[in-house]
């Protein structure tokens, strides 16, 4: 199953991460990650019929906390970090630019 | 050509706990922006998220109300998606295993019962919240991470007043356990809905359209029966229906389309690895059931076989857990059931209605309904007295204490009653001659007197007692 | 002075008894880190000021005799929060962030009295081998300036190496402690999945990584992870099980009837040959020692590079998706709307490591490529911890060398990202089992005096037979006390 990414895909999955790539970059990038990706073969031609997945090494079950709320005192520490802030609220560029309407 | 609809909805449900879901910060609402927030809850590098047990609790209290089967063994998944009020880019849900899954409830439209199935539910965390003006964008985190379940219907329901039917019963039953307000108007209930239409008997469904967030029950009705038409309309006019979410206009009363992105979510669901897996025992499921407070169903029953209400006054005392629970605690204070009813469906809902609040909101105790109730049965107030202290005790005052203090009580001392009775008779010769005469309306006459002396507050039982035998002695 | 040829024991009895102050370690540590960090450019961030102030305190107070840590100094990898002092992952996108709290290890360690001098460099995000995917330097090898320390705890491994410090804190994911700590001559234990809590430790792939130690010797690494072992309220995954006295329990250390099972597969092909020379005679040692050595199969070994970049990758780009220029950190100059502060943000943000491990990941959970990908890696993940816990079912240990070549060239293999990533072969699988894995100084190599680390795995949460294993071939051996030349030592 020696799939090749391309380019239109390898631009297909940078959207879905938010990342953008010029072409030279692409040109770069695609082959790099078409070379890892070889080494996924090995793993598509293994037989693993009847085998659990497994997630996550961890040993432990049912670990959870008591429904008890604890105010944080964060909230002026956490907005001096945020690029825009205001009145208390975490200021961003609007979700459409409106000079593309 | 004849039309089948097919109708999903998908109810989300903010549940009423302490804490959210994945972090210790507190759930309130009308704080201070950010306010209620802390590093997990603005997804800082570092943080892991911490299950808080009450939401499990209140998931599976859920699943039993909803006649579900809990899922025994089951682990969160993450929802992967940018938006600046989803602070991790991606919400920690559950979308392999859900809590619960294959429910019912039962609904009734136009006299006819059906289940409604329900596929599955999920516990899982909203999102903050994000306002828009202008250019920008302004986000408070207070709300993200509150609790959710998520209630997803199997595609039983066949028109949009089953919808509404469907969704007074969920809603009705969640509020029954207490685990949250489920109000729409203020969002602790949300509902997607979507609808397919196809010709009767065909055996694929017809495509989908969805609304998202409609916020009253209405508007839901409304909103699926302007769906249903356009969907008709379109099929017979032999086009075809896009797939597409589209948005409730209150004032046309109809549906927009939205501009949306055609592939973009790709949600990229894996397994939490934050969070180990959680295996619900029996003895922890059967724990909840005990601690379930009683479904609306069967309080009803009770009112009807035991208490001797009618079906209709059943039903309406079972509209809100506060309602059902006062109700019956003011029974349990020894007052006459049907009286009691009677209070509530009239003087109180009518209260609540002018004020616009809830009955937890005011100040009556069930101890105050049944001692006013208890005051009018023993003669000690009059029904109309009973009007008076009704506006002393919806403000918390106590019904005794306050007729006393307000002269609001009734005369029925026949020691105090008699003299009086006869100074009216004595000056009323007229109305005695009249009386033996047959004619009924002289003791009216005479009744009115009695009461114009003692300004309203004889006991009318006692004067009528009195009234009669004086008559006929003389 | 360097912090060489001493341990934690003898410092803290210094300390106790007043031979040596607080103050003057930390002094010590500075002055050997300003005398070999132009070089070695292991540190990213000084703690000077506030470091002499705790050691000022602490002299003040006296050093509790029960506290073995207290006044000692030591180091933080940079992808480890701590309060008040920058904390980036090595990336331009967290280069101004200003953490608002300390994670879980480093408040045991304040606790315990430790002295915190600096934050120390790595692979951005702890995504590579050698600690050239820093968006800010290059950490350089105190034993060969132009090779590199490894990664991504090159910083912490350089650090130790260089003297600065006897111990620095690591993380490791596929590796990342094992693999520079073989590079670097010192000793790294990452512990089992859980033993330490990831509370305040950036996340990579959180199914994999663990907090670890880099430092001089076993017995040190044994007194350091005492401190920050332990289960954790705030990370459910950390083990709710007891802790032992690791160092208490080295007095009883015996390797006489060890059962040393060696995979084959960590031998052979892909190897150099250098390693493998010194990593047979370091089981050649043991077996003169009264060890049971069985040349085992690991069979599904070379599936666990695949596996593990599709899974890890895959985590990654979940846990990456925060830093999205909104409420902390890097955000792009002159964004327009939101889809602009999203993508310039993190593309101008991540370096091209990160880059690509984020698109291997994105793609492998993508529709469509979920069950040919990430699905199938995680039951490839399963057959790898059966793989181990049959061979750990009639052994305490497994050995075989740590990396499968001693530190290589600046530069070499930064431009072939797979070639770059077959470094992890013989430590990605124990991540991927969750088991504990140590790596201790076994020798130098013949072709270029390089050290050759061996690695030791063990059973889950059973440390205790690592360290005693590594404890005893210290003991009578003396690669872990060689110390690289470096300007301005000795």
């Amino acid at each position: 199953m020696a799939e090749k990414l391309g380019r239109e895909a390898a631009k297909h999955v940078a959207e879905l991460a938010k990342l953008s790539f010029t072409d030279e970059e692409l040109d770069q990038f695609v082959p790099q990650l078409e070379d890892t990706m070889h080494l996924f073969d090995d793993l598509q031609k293994m037989d693993t019929t009847g085998v659990e997945p497994m997630y996550s090494p961890t040993q432990e079950a049912n670990v959870m906390r008591e429904d008890v709320a604890v105010p944080s005192g964060q909230r002026d520490a956490l907005l001096a970090n945020a690029p825009e802030t205001d009145k208390g609220l975490i200021k961003v560029p609007a979700i459409i630019d409106e000079s593309e309407d | 050509m004849n039309f089948e609809t097919t109708i999903g909805l998908e109810v989300h449900v903010e549940l009423k706990t302490n804490s959210k879901i994945y972090s210790p910060s507190p759930v309130a609402y009308g704080s201070d922006p950010n306010a209620n927030t802390n590093v997990i809850d603005w997804g800082y590098p570092g943080v892991l998220p911490s299950l808080n047990k009450g939401v499990v609790r209140d998931g599976i209290m859920a699943g039993l109300a909803l006649h579900a089967q809990i899922t025994k063994h089951m682990h969160f998944d993450r929802k992967n998606y940018f938006y600046p009020d989803n602070p991790k880019a991606y919400q920690i849900t559950q979308s392999e295993t859900p809590i619960a899954h294959d429910g019912w409830v039962e609904i009734e439209v136009n006299g006819k019962k059906k289940k409604i199935g329900i596929a599955e539910m999920h516990i899982e965390e909203d999102a903050g919240k994000n306002t828009h003006t202008g250019q920008y964008s302004y986000v408070d985190l207070n709300r993200q991470g509150t609790p959710l379940i998520e209630i997803v219907s199997k595609p039983d329901i066949a028109s949009p007043e089953e919808a509404v039917a469907y969704l007074e019963a969920l809603r009705q039953r969640i509020q029954f356990t207490g685990i949250s307000d489920v109000k729409m108007e203020e969002g602790s209930m949300r509902v997607d809905t979507n609808i397919s239409v196809r010709p009767f008997g065909s055996d694929k469904f017809g495509t989908k359209t969805e609304m998202k967030n409609i916020n009253s029950f209405n508007y839901v009705r409304n909103a699926l029966e302007f769906e249903e038409k356009r969907h008709q309309a379109v099929i017979l006019s032999g086009g075809q229906i896009v797939q597409e979410t589209r948005r409730y206009d209150e004032a046309t009363k109809g549906t927009v389309s939205m501009r949306t992105k055609e592939g973009s979510d790709d949600y990229r669901y894996f397994p939490e690895p934050d969070l180990p897996p959680l295996d619900v025992s029996d003895d922890w499921i059967n724990e909840i059931k005990e601690a379930m407070p009683q479904m609306p169903g069967e309080r009803r029953e009770h009112y009807v076989e035991d208490l001797g209400l009618t079906d209709y006054d059943a039903m309406v005392l079972t509209q809100t857990k506060e309602m059902a629970d006062f109700f019956e605690a003011a029974v349990a204070d020894g007052a006459d059931a049907k009286r009691v009813a009677n209070y509530l469906m009239n003087d109180v809902n009518s209260y609540l209605n002018d004020e616009h609040i809830d009955l937890q909101d005011t100040k009556l105790t069930p101890a105050h309904l049944a001692g006013m109730v208890k005051l009018i049965d023993d003669g000690t107030i009059s029904s109309k007295m009973a009007k008076k202290v009704f506006a002393g005790i919806i403000d918390g005052e106590e019904p005794a204490e306050f007729a006393k203090a307000h002269g609001l009580v009734q005369i029925s001392d026949p020691a105090e009653l008699k003299p009086i009775i006869d100074g009216v008779l004595d000056n009323n010769e007229q109305s005695i001659i009249d009386f033996k005469n047959g004619k009924d309306r002289a003791v009216g006459f005479l009744v009115g007197q009695i009461m114009k002396q003692t300004r309203g507050k004889a006991n009318p039982k006692i004067v009528n007692q009195i009234l009669m035998k004086a008559l006929n002695e003389r | 002075m360097a912090f060489y040829n001493t341990d934690v024991a003898q410092l803290h009895d210094d300390l106790v008894n007043k031979r040596v102050s607080a103050t003057e370690l930390t002094k010590a540590a500075f002055k050997q880190i300003k005398a070999t960090d132009d070089d070695v450019k292991a540190f990213l961030a000084l703690n000077e000021e506030a470091a002499l102030d705790q050691a000022a305190k602490l002299d003040q107070a006296g050093i509790d005799p029960d506290q073995p840590l207290a006044g000692i100094p030591l180091a933080v990898k940079d992808n480890i929060v701590t309060k008040g002092l920058t904390t980036t992952a090595a990336s331009k996108i967290l280069a101004n962030f200003k953490p608002v709290y300390d994670a879980t290890v480093v408040e045991k360690l304040l606790a315990a009295g430790a002295i915190n001098v600096g934050k120390t460099n790595l692979d951005e995000f702890a995504m590579g081998s050698s600690t050239e995917n820093s968006a800010f330097q290059t950490t350089r090898n105190p034993w060969d300036l132009t090779r590199v320390p490894g990664g991504s705890s090159g910083g912490s491994a350089a650090a130790v190496a260089a003297g600065d410090v006897l111990g620095a804190l690591g993380t490791d994911t596929g590796g990342s402690i094992r693999q520079p700590a073989s590079f670097n001559g010192v000793v790294g234990m990452k512990p089992t999945y859980g033993r330490v809590s990831r509370w305040g430790v950036i996340a990579f792939a959180s199914s994999f990584d663990q907090v670890g130690w880099l430092s001089q010797s076993v017995k040190d690494n044994a007194y350091l992870m005492e401190a920050i072992a332990g289960a954790d309220k705030r990370d459910m995954t950390s083990a709710n099980r007891e802790v032992p006295n690791y160092v208490a329990n080295l007095a009883k250390a015996d390797v006489k009837g060890l059962r040393i099972a060696v995979p084959k597969e960590y031998f052979g092909d892909g190897i150099d040959a250098d390693v493998q020379e010194v990593v047979e005679a370091a089981l050649a040692y043991y077996e003169s020692l009264g060890a049971i050595v069985d040349e085992v199969s690991l069979p599904h070994t070379k599936y666990g590079i695949p596996a593990y970049y599709i899974l890890a990758s895959s985590e990654a780009s979940s846990n990456l998706q925060r830093y999205d220029g909104i409420r902390y950190g890097f955000r792009a100059n002159d964004v327009k709307n939101l889809e602009d502060v999203y993508v310039r943000t993190r593309t101008e943000g991540f370096g091209p490591e990160v880059k690509r491990r984020i698109m291997l990941g994105t793609f492998s959970l993508s529709a469509g490529s979920y069950d040919a990908y990430f699905a199938k890696a995680a039951k490839v993940r399963r057959l790898i911890t059966d793989d181990f816990n049959k061979i750990l079912k009639d052994h305490d240990v497994i050995m075989g060398p740590t990396a499968v070549s001693t530190a290589f060239k600046i530069g070499a293999e930064v431009t072939d990202p797979t070639k770059m990533y077959m470094n992890d072969l013989l430590t990605v699988t124990t991540n991927m089992a969750g088991l504990p894995g140590m790596s201790v100084p076994a020798g130098f190599s013949k072709e270029n005096g390089m050290p050759v680390g061996l690695q030791i795995i063990g059973k889950a949460f059973d440390e205790q037979t690592v360290y005693d294993a590594g404890y005893v071939f210290e003991q009578t051996t003396d690669f872990h006390k060689q110390t690289p030349r470096l300007g301005g030592q000795n």
